[in-house]
């Protein structure tokens, strides 16, 4: 790539926020800068959606997997975590 | 055959049954069942979102599941995304078996999953806005039933 103006600019961490939660958010997308873990995670959300995720119900996923253990996030820039609610299909 | 899709426009239940039964000459039944939006309770539009990563690869796992569980010799899953009027369908799923008691169960598993599994989130608009639509316990207690 020769965009060497793009390719200076930080990547951040990508938040998929879903559901409800993107009215929370106010968004649907947003980007932090990296490497974020668990707890970094909760910091960096405003208070409502921190409280939402932290919940049980809220489940994440991290490059298009779902963590068994969300503590266990670990994520670095270029990385896309999707905050998920309850769904609700059909 | 597995037929699994994510559609983002309008569909016709009837068309796509049709093709799949035309695609399972060798079954002896298909069972199918069509979901669509509640024209009641002032509902006056749903939307359903998604998250691409995970929700085609899920309902592909869910139909792969049911082949697995069943013996089908095919399976068909669509789900409508987008914005959808009272009326219009929003799911169809079907199932084609030798014999009809695999092809109701397999249909009805394959439901219950895909409400209360797939990664699906629905709001209805009212007169006073957008409500998100949380999953009734009822799904859960459903989708239980099939757990061993």
């Amino acid at each position: 790539m020769a965009d060497g103006a793009r390719g200076a600019e930080p990547v951040g961490v990508k938040l998929v926020f879903l559901g409800r939660l993107a009215d929370l958010a106010g968004a649907g997308e947003a980007e932090i800068a990296g490497p974020l873990d668990w707890p970094g995670l909760l910091a960096a959300l405003p208070g409502p959606l921190a409280e939402a995720a932290a919940t049980e119900r809220v489940k994440l996923a991290f490059n298009g997997r779902v963590l068994p253990d969300k503590r266990a996030l670990a994520a670095r820039e270029g990385d896309e975590i999707a905050l998920l609610p309850p769904v609700s299909g059909g | 055959m597995i037929d699994v899709r994510l559609l983002a426009r309008g569909f016709s239940p009837g068309r796509a049954l049709a093709r799949f039964a035309a695609a399972h000459p060798e079954a002896g039944g298909i069972a199918s069942f069509t979901g669509q939006v509640r024209a009641d309770e002032g509902v006056e539009a749903l939307e359903l979102t998604h998250y691409a990563p995970l929700t085609l690869p899920g309902m592909e796992a869910l139909a792969g599941e049911a082949m697995a569980r069943w013996p089908l010799s095919g399976i068909l899953l669509h789900h409508r995304i987008g914005l959808l009027a009272p009326g219009a369908p929003i799911v169809l799923v079907a199932a084609a078996a030798r014999h009809r008691r695999d092809a109701f169960e397999a249909a009805d598993f394959a439901m219950d999953h895909l409400k209360s599994e797939a990664w699906f989130w629905k709001r209805e608009r009212r007169a006073d806005g957008w409500h998100w639509i949380e999953p009734r316990a009822e799904d859960h207690q459903d989708r239980a039933r099939w757990a061993r």
